[in-house]
């Protein structure tokens, strides 16, 4: 079993148990909202997911960064993961985020509301992660470039998160502030678990997927070592680190 | 028994209009997660094959390192 397949059984149990309970919450526990209605049941899952999707592509910065001071590929991989496992979170955010739009709004999407459109960017920014790393051939330069870019990219997302909130018109309701927002207390029991349960699930999938990673390397290497270096095919040119 | 009591006196679920879009987001949600749990089911199965020719290889290169060993001249 390779490092990161450790504890993953229980980790997925756990998550898979607070994605339950928050449905649960979702759907049997928290009320309907006033103005909304049924409609705002959408909150529980679009706004964790944005989260999620949010912190994510920071953490491929961050761990960008480590990748640069040092120059160890498994951090490299670890970044691309990260960032990879974020914009799947980033595409399922947009999707329950126009359909909340329709909803509510009448329109899937409304162009002059500054949150929706930033994350749009956001979107489109860390897009382009991968086809800047298939553009590249050279592993080392690949990885290096790739590096720099999540740092940056992943610099860009808080301060376009503080750019947006001291935006002065809002369409987007602003249900989340530091002095505990807006959210009545069975609303924001709900949203937390949705919240830890989305996260859980990152968190899982990028083990699920770092392991998968691990795991073809090493089987890689074994037949290097054991069959000698002609019996490995070379490596197709990837976006993915290898 | 519980949880049925809890779901007996949980209110009904209003899907009327508005319950397309939310059932809507949340299935979006699921295929999401579906296909992505079908890619790395689709990438498992690749490392199985590899790993699968990986032993045939090495179980073909010890047949004939012994067929080799036995066709030397004993001194």
């Amino acid at each position: 079993m390779t490092t990161y397949g450790r504890g993953l059984r229980g980790l997925s149990l756990a998550t898979a148990a607070t994605i339950t309970a928050a449905l649960a919450l979702t759907f049997f526990y928290a009320p309907l909202d006033a103005n909304q209605g049924f409609i705002q049941k959408i909150f529980y899952i679009h706004v964790p997911l944005a989260i999620t999707a949010l912190c994510g592509f920071v953490f491929g910065g961050v761990l960008g960064a480590i990748y640069l001071r040092t120059g160890d590929r498994k951090w490299d991989i670890r970044s691309y993961v990260a960032i990879h496992m974020a914009l799947i979170f980033g595409i399922g955010t947009l999707f329950t985020g126009t359909i909340w739009a329709k909803a509510s709004w009448g329109h899937w999407w409304v162009w002059s509301d500054p949150t929706l459109t930033s994350f749009l960017i956001v979107m489109l920014l860390f897009a382009t992660y991968q086809p800047l790393r298939f553009s590249i051939e050279d592993p080392e330069r690949q990885s290096r470039y790739a590096a720099v870019f999540a740092v940056v990219a992943g610099a860009f997302v808080p301060l376009n998160f503080i750019a947006v909130r001291a935006a002065q018109q809002y369409v987007h309701p602003r249900v989340l502030t530091l002095t505990g927002g807006n959210l009545p207390g069975s609303m924001r029991l709900t949203f937390l678990v949705s919240l830890v349960g989305i996260a859980l699930l990152y968190v899982t999938l990028w083990k699920y997927e770092m392991a998968a990673k691990a795991t073809r390397m090493q089987v890689r290497a074994l037949r290097r070592m054991l069959l000698g270096e002609d019996s490995v095919a070379p490596l197709r040119r990837s976006a993915a680190p290898s | 028994m519980s949880v049925v009591a809890v779901l007996a006196v949980a209110p009904a679920l209003p899907l009327h209009s508005a319950g397309k879009y939310v059932a809507g987001a949340y299935i979006v949600f699921v295929a999401i997660l579906l296909i992505y749990v079908g890619i790395m089911a689709t990438r498992l199965s690749r490392t199985e094959r590899e790993l699968t020719e990986l032993r045939r290889d090495l179980e073909a290169q010890r047949a004939t390192r012994d067929s080799n060993r036995e066709r030397e001249p004993v001194a």
